[in-house]
This record gives structure tokens, C-alpha cells and sequence, in this order.
């Protein structure tokens, strides 16, 4: 049926006929009940109406199996729906471990991507199809929203910390991305596309122009720039733990709590070195605010994560 | 024509006259009808914003205003329609007049207090109608941090000022109510015998007075936040933003049970009265209030499932949320039942009624999809919710105020609307809102954001049916707002109980002299003995003349 405007949105993850499915079955049961309350308050409201003036109605008082049958009914068919709801909700932000990671990057009124490859793009994405994408976001401003709707997603994308959101696409095209959280006087122009290409197309495109410089060859060369490699070194200083094997560890820290050595750790240790410092360490980690952008972060994320492989040590290449 | 029938008599509208005598008035039915005043107006301005942001989305294009000025209109018909209408709108009009009439007393525990309520009310407003005049807000009603306390360049601290103001009215109101209902009920009038009007409107007091500080509070650290760069929400000062959408959907979500939760004491009122019946399960309705009340503080979560907060977080506010769908369901099915072998009639304030049941029903079960965690991903913040939420508060609230408008005219002017006519405006609104709101459900899925300006093209021709559905939904309230303004004048002389309804306020003459009733009233059954006579029902409670 071709109306000139469409009533479904297109399915173009895996996510999409899950959601979808979920949906049509509350459709259906929310469906089925208006209509039953409403068809029987047609027929009340016609058989009962009132025929004479001095028409009296038999009181009722209630009937309390009659509450208990229609509280219970209702309670179990929410029931089924959270359970389902919350099994697609934890799947949708448990990403898979093998999929390919992008980082992005929300501000007024933009969207700026960067691959691991070093390939960079503006309100784009491209992205291969039948493989698993992971997401890693945040904003430098205010708080937007990466909205997919052929893809069944969205995740706000806050400044400050980084959240994350992952897709698998099954089919290649084009599809909207819109910013979905109010952010500011262009928010309905925020707006860009995922463009899902074939494995092999989006090998080519991801060969086509780059720069050769990774993300984690950028992240070494600010490590170096920015002198972290004085005390960060292989092996650790007097003046900093190594970095070598990090990522994803738990981290001692003076106060005596743990942390774990995660992207949002490793940003505020930029950012704010002092807001947790290694036990065994001296507080002597000058900011970094306002000298690197959150591009640059992202960077030396990945460098970092990088040093958790075993052939790669800082400054041995 | 019977005017000299209403004149010759003393009441509470032709006591004195002058306008110091409405200004310095503490007779509650007065004060009700300051605040239908206002709320009227204030409905009327969102309603110009309304239509402003309908006529813009006729087109995909941002053809009508710049989306700087549509950012605007959008905030500011939240935050008119949502803290200066849907909020004071049946407590502080109805709720005013006939807590003190239903129960039997004389006026609200503090009426110099109801009316400093009503002075902090128009204080509030004024700020806020003086942020729209000098330039307007551009924050959306939600005031989500770090835009509002940081980014955005327009008069939010005037706003939030005048919002912080008018929320100690919702305070005092609430209060007043409750040592009200406490204290004051007339001999006999026992918890259970109450209307269910009343226990809507103790659930809802207690809303006023737990909620309303937390937004005060929430609002003011945004202007600390904005006028002295303290880090509260902005990461940049080290502040957290999520923290604020924690405190503002923590009254927020309350808020919509104070919009919709009175509106349901209403209808409660209305089926009762046209089918000449007691509620049925009456008890469990009363306590479905309650439960609203008190469950309606633990979900806030679920404003926030996309918003980072923990998945296992989201897990359970996803169950409180489908949790508080119950008590509101009950009450559905129990109005139902209550038509069973009833005596109905079609009267304007019942087709409200029933146009409650048929909005407020979708309006709840689509509330189902967004307490869905795997579904309200997809369709949070988009025109999925902008549905939802008018199907609540407006084809709810709105209808459930119109209805108890429409209803108590004849107690409070002495005169009665012409009926056909608000029969046909009761049809059109019920039409035009469907027309309106229906296809917004259907943009919501296929992706639309809110608050979007410019849009794609394919969202467009929804987007017209739903402009198209808002003229006739315009129509529709224009319509009351001139025949119940003309049937001040030339309405019929309505009499005491043009219902044959059973509540205490309808066994005194209409309007109802200053002090409520002539001689205290006695009650000796539930609100709804409609198989009795008032008189049995109320034995010294006739009053001794008319």
C-alpha cells in the first residue's frame, strides 16, 4: 500500500525486527483491551440509558473477585512486557566484543566521527554491513542524542563522560541520524546520515583518502607532544605508573578505593589528574584541560588501550 | 428569563460588589473564581503558542518563524499550559470551590492562606509572562542542564524565578486541602462517605506539598548555577547533568498525577451523578488514588532510559512504572462497572466523562510502550511522547476540567449552559483532539524528534492531518469559552440540584450563600446514595428557605 508517506519506519538492524515484533504485540494487547472497554461502554451507555425520570437504579456496592480478576490480568500482561522489554533493553547496550569501534563526537550543531583507521567524517558515518558497530561518544558542549530509527536506537551523548551504543546493520543504504535531545536553536539541524556499505565497499572507502595515521598512531604522537611519556614510561617512573597494560584493570588509588582504568577514567585523569590518583603516587600531574580536545582524548584512549597489546610499548616505535 | 429568582436573594456573588471585594476576598468560591480568571487566560496564551507551533509544522520548511522563535514557542506552551493551567486548573478552581461545599464546611481551614496562594500564584505568572514579553525562553519546559544553566542566551532565570514562585502556591493549596479534609468534615461525613472527588484531591495535596519543593529546589540551583558559575550540572564546572534530570522528573512525573489524578475525581463525580449510581468499588477507587500518589515518587527513572543511567536502574523503574498503570486501570474498570444497570443520561458534563474514559485510556495504555524499555528507546523524545502525554493531559486533564466545569456551572453562577450546545462542543473536542494527537503516535514511530523546527518531507503529511485535527480542537474550546460566558446573562435559572445529584454541595441553593450552608449539615451515607432521597440522606442539612 503506497500512501505517498510511510507508517513504518525501514528495518535496518538487527535490533529493528526485535523491537518491532515487541511493538506489534503491545499494539496488540493495548488494542484489545480499548476496544473491549470501549465496546462495552457503548453498550452500557445504550442499554442502560435512562428511559424514565424517577428511575431509580439497585445500588452495587462492588465485587472483590472482580477487582482481584482485573488488577491480576493486567499486572501479568505488564509483566510479560517489562520482562521483554528489559531482555531487548540489555542487549541493545551490551555490545558485542568483537565489534568495530567509532568514536563520535556531539556538539552545536554537529556530528563529527573517527574511525580507528584515522578516517575522520562530519554528520556521516559509514559503516560495513552484517558487522557489529560500536559507538564510544561524548559531547563538548550540551547534551545531544545519536537517534537511529532504522536501526531502533538512541543514546543520549552527554559532555563529560562518554556513553556508548552499538548496531549491527543488515542491509546497505542510507539512513537518518537525527539528534533527538534539545540542544540549542539548531537542534532540527543537527542532522546526519549512516551510510551502510558492503564489507568490501567499505574496506575501499575506508582506504580511499585516509591520512595513514590511525587513531592510535595519533594518540602515540600526542603522548610524545604532550611529554606524558616522561613519566608514563614502560615500566613506570618515580613520577607515574605505566600505562602498559592498563586498560580494563582495576586501579588502586590513594584513598584506598579501586577503580576500574576504563575510557571515562582515563579522560578524567586528563582532565582533572588530581580527582584520583594511583596509590604510591604524588599528586604532581599537571591538567590538561583546555589543551586537548575531546577528539584528542579519544586518541590517546585508543593509544592506551593500544599498550594492553603485547608487541606495543610507548616509545619503542 | 428569572434573574430577579437569583437577585432577590443573598448569595456569595451578590454579597457586595466592587472590585476590592473580589481582590480582598477570603470566601473560597470567590477565590475559585479569581483562579478560573487566570487559568483561563493562561490556557488561552499556551493555546496562541499552540497554534503558532501548528501552523509552523504545516510545512517541513522553517518558513513561518526562525527556529530560534519556534524553540520559544515550544518552551514557552510547556511551561504556560503545564505550571500555569494543567497544574492549578481543577484543585485550584474546582478544588477551591467545592472541597469546603462537598464536605460540609463552612470555608478551607485557612482562608486568608488560599488567598495569599492565589497572590503568589499571579506573582509567579507575571514573572514568567514578563520572561515571554521581553524575549521568551528557549529551554523547553524541561530546563535540561547544562543548556539551561549555561548555553542558552535567553530570560531563563526569569522563567524559573516565576515557576519557583508559583510552585508555593501549589504548596499552600495542597496544605490548606488536607487540614481541611482533616478537620473540618460536617458531622457524620466519615472518611468513606467522602466524594471521590475529595480523596483525589487529598492524593493529590500530598503530591503538592512532597514534590513541588524538590522542583523549587531544582530550579534554583539552575539559576545559581547560570547567575554565579556554581558547579552543579555542568561537567565543564564539574558538575553532573544527569543529576539534574534526577531532581526534575522527581516532581515531574508526580506533576502528571497532579494534572490528571483531580480530573479522575471528577469523572468519578459525573459517572455517578448520570447513572444514578454509587462508584462501584468505591473503596478500591479511593485507594487507587492513593496508590497513584505514593507509587507516582518512584518512577521517575523512566524519563531517563537513554539518558546513561544504569541499564539495571532502568530495570526497575521500567517494573514501578508498569506497577502504577494498575491503580489507574482499576479505576477505568470500575467506572465501567458503574454504568452496569445504571439510569444514564447523555448530559454534557457525562459525554465529557466518557470522553475521559476513550482519551484517557489510550493515553495510559500507550504509556505501557514508553514504561517498555526495548520500546521506549526507539520512541523516547520522539512525537511518540508528545501523543502520549496530550492523550493524558490534555484529552484527560483538560476533558475531566471541562466536564467539572460544565457540571457545577449551574452551582456556581445559578445558571445553566445551553445544553446542546455543549453537547456539540463535547463531540468536537473529543473529534478534533483524536485528529490532532492520533497521528503524532504514528510520526513518533516512524522517527520524528520533538521539537524539531525544520523536518524531513516524508514526516509531512501527518503533520498537516494533525494541524488540520488542531483547528477543530480549536474550534472546540473557543466554543465554551462564548456560550458559558453568554449564559452568565441569559441562562436558565438553574435551582438548587439541576442533576439530581446526591453530593452535599448540591443541597444548597445555587450560587450558594457566603457561608456555604444555613445550618450545619448531617450526613448519614456515602457520597453516592443515589436509590435515596437527599433527604434521607441529609436530615437537618435542607436548609430552611427557597
Amino acid at each position: 500500500m503506497n500512501l505517498g508517506f510511510p507508517l513504518f519506519p525501514e528495518q535496518a538492524s538487527t535490533m529493528a525486527a526485535r523491537v518491532d515484533v515487541l511493538f506489534y504485540f503491545l499494539v496488540a494487547v493495548t488494542a484489545f483491551f480499548a476496544a473491549v472497554i470501549f465496546f462495552v461502554i457503548v453498550v452500557f451507555a445504550v442499554k442502560y440509558r435512562r428511559r424514565s425520570d424517577d428511575e431509580r437504579p439497585r445500588p452495587i456496592e462492588g465485587n472483590f473477585w472482580l477487582e482481584i480478576l482485573w488488577s491480576a490480568i493486567p499486572l501479568g500482561l505488564t509483566m510479560v512486557m517489562f520482562v521483554w522489554g528489559a531482555i531487548i533493553y540489555f542487549d541493545m547496550f551490551n555490545p558485542p566484543n568483537d565489534a568495530l569501534e567509532i568514536s563520535i563526537v556531539g556538539r552545536q550543531w554537529m556530528w563529527k566521527a573517527q574511525h580507528a583507521e584515522g578516517q575522520r567524517e562530519i554528520n556521516e558515518l559509514h559503516v560495513p554491513v552484517g558487522q557489529a558497530v560500536k559507538l564510544t561518544m561524548t559531547s563538548e558542549d550540551v547534551i545531544h542524542d545519536v537517534f537511529l530509527p532504522a536501526f531502533r536506537i538512541k543514546q543520549d551523548v552527554l559532555p563529560g563522560r562518554y556513553t556508548t551504543l552499538w548496531f549491527q546493520a543488515t542491509k546497505a543504504g542510507v539512513y537518518p541520524l537525527y539528534c533527538a535531545e534539545y540542544c540549542g536553536t539548531q537542534h532540527s539541524g543537527m542532522l546526519g546520515r549512516v551510510v551502510v556499505l558492503e564489507p568490501a565497499e567499505f574496506e575501499k572507502w575506508l582506504s580511499g583518502g585516509a591520512t595513514g595515521m590511525s587513531m592510535v598512531d595519533l594518540g602515540e604522537s600526542l603522548f610524545q607532544r604532550f611529554g606524558c611519556i616522561t613519566c608514563h614510561r614502560a615500566g613506570g617512573t618515580s613520577q607515574g605508573p605505566s600505562l602498559v597494560g592498563l586498560f580494563g584493570k582495576s586501579v588502586q588509588l590513594q584513598d584506598g578505593k579501586t577503580v576500574t582504568a576504563n575510557e571515562d577514567y582515563i579522560r578524567e585523569s586528563i582532565l582533572e589528574p588530581q580527582a584520583k590518583v594511583v596509590a604510591g603516587y604524588q599528586p604532581i600531574m599537571p591538567t590538561f584541560k583546555g589543551l586537548v580536545s575531546e577528539e584528542a582524548i579519544l586518541q590517546l584512549i585508543a593509544y592506551i588501550k593500544s599498550l594492553n597489546a603485547p608487541e606495543r610499548k610507548p616509545a619503542q616505535r | 428569563m428569572n434573574i430577579p429568582d437569583i437577585e432577590r436573594r443573598e448569595h456569595y456573588l451578590n454579597i457586595n460588589y466592587g472590585i476590592r471585594s473580589w481582590l480582598f476576598t477570603t470566601d473560597h468560591k470567590r477565590i475559585a473564581w479569581l483562579y478560573l480568571l487566570s487559568v483561563t487566560l493562561f490556557f488561552f496564551i499556551g493555546g496562541i503558542f499552540a497554534t503558532l507551533i501548528r501552523l509552523e509544522l504545516l510545512t517541513p520548511q522553517g518558513d513561518l518563524v526562525q527556529s530560534e522563535t519556534y524553540n520559544k514557542l515550544f518552551t514557552m506552551h510547556g511551561v504556560t499550559m503545564i505550571f500555569f493551567f494543567l497544574i492549578p486548573s481543577i484543585p485550584a478552581v474546582l478544588g477551591n470551590f467545592l472541597v469546603p461545599m462537598m464536605i460540609g464546611a463552612r470555608d478551607l481551614a485557612f482562608p486568608r492562606l488560599n488567598l495569599a496562594s492565589w497572590y503568589i500564584f499571579i506573582l509567579g505568572g507575571a514573572f514568567t509572562l514578563m520572561a515571554a514579553a521581553a524575549g521568551g525562553v528557549d529551554t523547553g519546559w524541561t530546563f535540561y542542564t547544562p543548556y539551561s544553566s549555561i548555553y542558552s542566551n535567553t530570560h531563563v532565570v526569569l522563567t524559573v524565578v516565576g515557576i519557583f514562585i508559583t510552585g508555593f502556591s501549589s504548596i499552600l493549596t495542597g496544605l490548606n486541602f488536607i487540614v481541611t479534609i482533616h478537620k473540618m468534615r460536617a458531622p457524620g461525613m466519615t472518611w468513606f462517605r467522602l466524594p471521590l472527588f475529595i480523596w483525589a484531591h487529598y492524593a493529590t495535596s500530598i503530591i503538592f506539598i512532597l514534590g513541588t519543593p524538590v522542583i523549587a529546589i531544582t530550579l534554583l540551583l539552575v539559576g545559581l548555577e547560570r547567575i554565579f558559575r556554581l558547579g552543579i550540572f555542568d561537567p565543564a564546572l564539574g558538575g553532573d547533568p544527569v543529576l539534574f534530570q534526577h531532581l526534575f522528573w522527581f516532581y515531574s512525573h508526580p506533576a502528571v498525577y497532579i494534572m490528571v489524578l483531580p480530573a479522575m475525581g471528577v469523572v468519578s463525580e459525573l459517572i455517578a451523578c448520570f447513572s444514578r449510581k454509587r462508584i462501584f468499588g468505591y473503596s478500591i477507587v479511593a485507594f487507587a488514588s492513593l496508590g497513584i500518589a505514593v507509587i507516582g515518587f518512584l518512577v521517575w527513572g523512566h524519563h531517563m532510559f537513554v539518558s546513561g543511567q544504569s541499564v539495571h536502574a532502568g530495570m526497575v523503574f521500567s517494573f514501578l512504572s508498569m506497577v502504577v498503570a494498575i491503580p489507574s486501570a482499576i479505576k477505568v474498570f470500575n467506572w465501567t462497572a458503574t454504568l452496569y444497570k445504571g439510569s444514564i443520561s447523555y448530559d454534557a458534563p457525562m459525554l465529557y466523562a466518557l470522553g475521559f474514559i476513550g482519551l484517557f485510556t489510550i493515553g495510559g495504555l500507550t504509556g505501557l510502550f514508553l514504561a517498555t524499555l526495548g520500546i521506549d528507546v526507539h520512541v523516547h523524545d520522539t512525537y511518540f511522547v508528545i501523543a502520549h502525554f496530550h492523550y493524558i493531559m490534555v484529552g484527560g486533564s483538560v476533558m475531566g476540567y471541562l466536564g467539572g466545569i460544565h457540571f457545577w456551572w449551574p452551582k456556581m453562577t445559578g445558571r445553566r449552559y445551553p445544553e446542546s450546545w455543549a453537547r456539540l462542543a463535547a463531540l468536537i473536542i473529543f473529534i478534533g483532539f483524536h485528529l490532532t494527537f492520533f497521528p503524532q503516535f504514528i510520526l513518533g514511530y516512524i522517527g520524528m524528534p520533538r521539537r524539531y523546527h525544520v523536518y524531513p518531507p516524508e514526516f509531512q503529511v501527518l503533520n498537516v492531518m494533525s494541524t488540520a485535527g488542531a483547528s477543530i480542537l480549536a474550534v472546540g474550546y473557543l466554543l465554551p469559552l462564548t456560550y458559558l460566558i453568554w449564559s452568565l446573562r441569559y441562562g436558565a435559572v438553574a435551582g438548587r440540584n439541576p442533576w439530581g445529584a446526591r453530593g452535599l454541595e448540591w443541597q444548597t441553593p445555587s450560587p450558594p450563600p457566603t457561608e456555604n450552608f444555613e445550618r450545619t449539615p448531617i450526613v448519614t451515607e456515602g457520597a453516592y446514595a443515589y436509590e435515596k432521597d437527599p433527604e434521607e440522606i441529609y436530615p437537618l442539612g435542607k436548609p430552611a428557605h427557597v
